[in-house]
């Protein structure tokens, strides 16, 4: 089962682009993380990019890194994490599940004994932040071998080379850097970027989705206009986490609003 | 693709964002450039002997060994402008930053020796520094800071994370990441991502190439052995380098073993840790079970990082180089004795080393020559022993 590939198909007859929130697995906890994660799916996120809590996260502004040490506060393990996807799983068969993690949290387990943990539990994509192109193979070998999609990174930088070698490994999805820097709300994507889209479809990249400073409506529609796939959004669906720390219900119902908005700015036309 | 190897074996690598890539490769291609132009070269040495006081002397001490049998000397990195071997290769990296044609310096410290050497050169280069260090080390550092200050630079405390030197190279990579077409990561050591580990090793050669001219001249031999201490292991490879393909002198790097590497409080990757990746490099880190980052600890600041070279992981693999351990103990009275004996009082990552030269030198039964690379002095530490020792000197 291809979920991405089935996903953007439903999409394209509905004439509608992505919207993919990103959460960081066990912030603030992980029974909340759980309902968070169902509020998203609920809300109308077309697939989701759920983080492994690290102790290091060097691509990760200040939101991520908070919502890591709150995870780490309650010792979140990779273990926790793969349960947790395994019911999520279970209760939406369909929706794409994608993890965002960092690569020592897949070497300490073990590269082939990872991705076959991560597929057991109904893991669609994994995308590591510290591995480039150079240093993927030993991933993209395991990811292959468990039919996991290694998601590859086109950031706003790249050279021909690395489009081409996109153009050739890609799976899944491509995620599209809308900005040089780190993950934050604070700095906005530079959308259109229709020129690096335009690279990637001339070398035939899985579809891409825009990531890095998405956090309104308007950004959504501006990266579907300008030819992506879809948004991803994580530091802007953080903050709503961290703003309402001590109101589990308020926190899920913002949440649901905030989703429910950005979903509706992916339609075209 | 990369014009030079990577990796040393199964260690090192390039494990940083995509984003990166263009930043690294560019690095790369600045050094060799460099490397094959003599009007660089002529600049760099130039300011290695006139601005940085090279070549360092070498000294054999008088009255700390007591086994009649062997020669204890010391390559006397601590007479060196700044204090310490660091001065070396952020010289060199100073002058590829104005090759590569920025203007800005990102660079990480943890008791701030890395930070006073970056902001020397800058000020001397003409170059903007912007140094980050751990909000606790910047408290702890305070005279350290001030000289950075006072040279230009503008130091940006880190509270993330454990706000120490982990989170300074953290916070240096994200800065490095938003501002990599104007700004070049002057990383402090040699650890990181490719080609860090091998620039830093190249401008730190001099140290061994010295050793070694200085040594077949007062003993028309090359040394037994040559011991440094390794933290991030930049002034060990930097001893070793010239070394390497001498199998005759033994090569051997003393991390720090804070309260003793059975306790969590130590900084000995190699002797106590297991591999993984931090901060780019593939190497032994500190981590627990789940490949979380665990914190160091070294009563030397200079040590106190989870991670070492990879190279250095590489040399005790292959058993060409060996790794042991000193305690915070057996530097402090290390310290002390030098001072004492010899009138010399070194940095305490230095003493390092030294503690284990010294247990070498007691167990020696044949005529045995070593050199102890003395990286820094201990002006840096008077503050921090007093607290320790008081009166018990």
């Amino acid at each position: 089962m291809d979920r991405y590939a089935d996903m953007f198909a439903r999409l394209d007859e509905k004439n509608q682009g992505a919207f993919v929130p990103f959460v960081m697995i066990g912030d603030p906890n992980l029974e909340q993380s759980e309902a968070i994660i169902c509020q998203l799916i609920e809300s109308g996120a077309d697939a989701l990019e759920l983080g492994i809590p690290y102790s290091d996260p060097i691509a990760d502004g200040p939101t991520i890194q908070a919502a890591s040490i709150r995870a780490l506060s309650h010792k979140t393990t990779v273990a926790d994490c793969m349960s947790l996807i395994t019911r999520v799983r279970t209760k939406y068969p369909h929706v794409p599940i994608g993890l965002l993690l960092y690569s020592n949290l897949v070497m300490a387990k073990g590269i082939e004994n990872f991705y076959a943990t991560a597929s057991d539990a109904g893991v669609d994509s994994i995308l590591i932040a510290d591995v480039p192109l150079r240093e993927a193979t030993p991933f993209q070998k395991a990811a292959q071998a468990k039919g996991i999609s290694q998601i590859l990174i086109a950031p706003p930088n790249a050279t021909d080379e690395t489009m081409e070698k996109i153009g050739e490994f890609s799976t899944g999805y491509t995620y599209l850097l809308g900005r040089a820097g780190v993950t934050g709300a604070e700095t906005a994507a530079n959308v259109p970027a229709s020129e690096l889209i335009a690279r990637l479809h001339q070398h035939k990249a899985a579809p891409s989705l825009l990531g890095f400073g998405i956090s309104t409506p308007e950004q959504v529609k501006a990266a579907i206009d300008a030819g992506a796939a879809g948004a991803i959004s994580g530091s802007a669906t953080v903050n709503i986490i961290a703003a309402n720390l001590d109101d589990n219900d308020s926190m899920l119902k913002q949440l649901g609003d905030f989703v429910s908005a950005m979903k509706a700015a992916t339609n075209k036309g | 693709m990369n014009q030079l190897e990577t990796k040393f074996g199964e260690f090192g690598g390039m494990y940083v964002p995509e984003l990166l890539i263009p930043a690294l490769d560019q690095l790369e291609k600045a050094f060799l450039d460099a490397k094959d132009d003599p009007s660089f070269n002529e600049e760099f040495l130039s300011l290695l002997k006139d601005y940085a006081g090279r070549p360092t002397a070498m000294t054999l001490t008088r009255n700390l060994v007591s086994n009649p049998k062997v020669k204890l000397y010391l390559k006397r990195e601590d007479l060196l402008h700044g204090g310490a071997h660091k001065t070396n290769q952020v010289l060199g990296q100073a002058l590829l930053t104005k090759r590569m044609g920025k203007k800005e310096v990102i660079a990480e410290t943890g008791a701030g020796q890395h930070g006073v050497a970056t902001a020397l050169a800058c000020a001397l280069l003409g170059l903007k520094a912007r140094i980050y260090m751990g909000a606790k080390d910047v408290e702890r550092q305070a005279p350290n800071v001030f000289r950075m200050r006072l040279m230009g630079a503008e130091v940006i405390p880190v509270n993330a994370g454990s706000g120490t030197l982990k989170d300074a190279v953290n916070e240096a990579m994200r800065d490095w990441s938003a501002n990599y077409d104007t700004a070049h990561y002057l990383l402090g050591t040699a650890a990181g991502p490719h080609p860090f580990p091998t620039i830093v090793r190249e401008y730190h050669r001099m140290i061994g190439e010295e050793t070694r001219a200085q040594i077949m001249e007062k003993e028309g031999r090359l040394p037994d052995a040559v011991v440094a201490c390794v933290g991030g292991g930049s002034n060990a490879i930097g001893m070793f380098a010239d070394f390497i393909d001498e199998p005759s002198v033994r090569l051997v790097g003393v991390e720090p073993a804070g309260k003793g590497v059975h306790t969590k409080e130590h900084g000995a990757t190699i002797v106590a840790g297991t591999k993984g990746i931090l901060h780019g490099a593939y190497t032994y880190i500190m981590q627990d079970q789940e490949g979380q980052i665990e914190e160091s600890y070294s009563v030397s600041a200079g040590l106190d990082y989870p991670a070492v070279g990879p190279q250095h992981a590489y040399l005790a693999d292959i058993g060409r180089a060996e790794y042991v351990a000193a305690t915070d103990e057996e530097a402090l009275n290390a310290f002390k004795l030098l001072a004492r004996k010899e009138g010399i009082i070194p940095a305490l990552e230095s003493s390092h080393a030294l503690a284990h030269a010294l247990n070498m030198a007691d167990e020696a039964e044949d005529d045995t020559i070593i050199v102890v690379n003395l990286s820094g002095r201990g002006d840096k530490d008077l503050a921090h022993v007093i607290n320790i020792l008081g009166d018990d000197i």
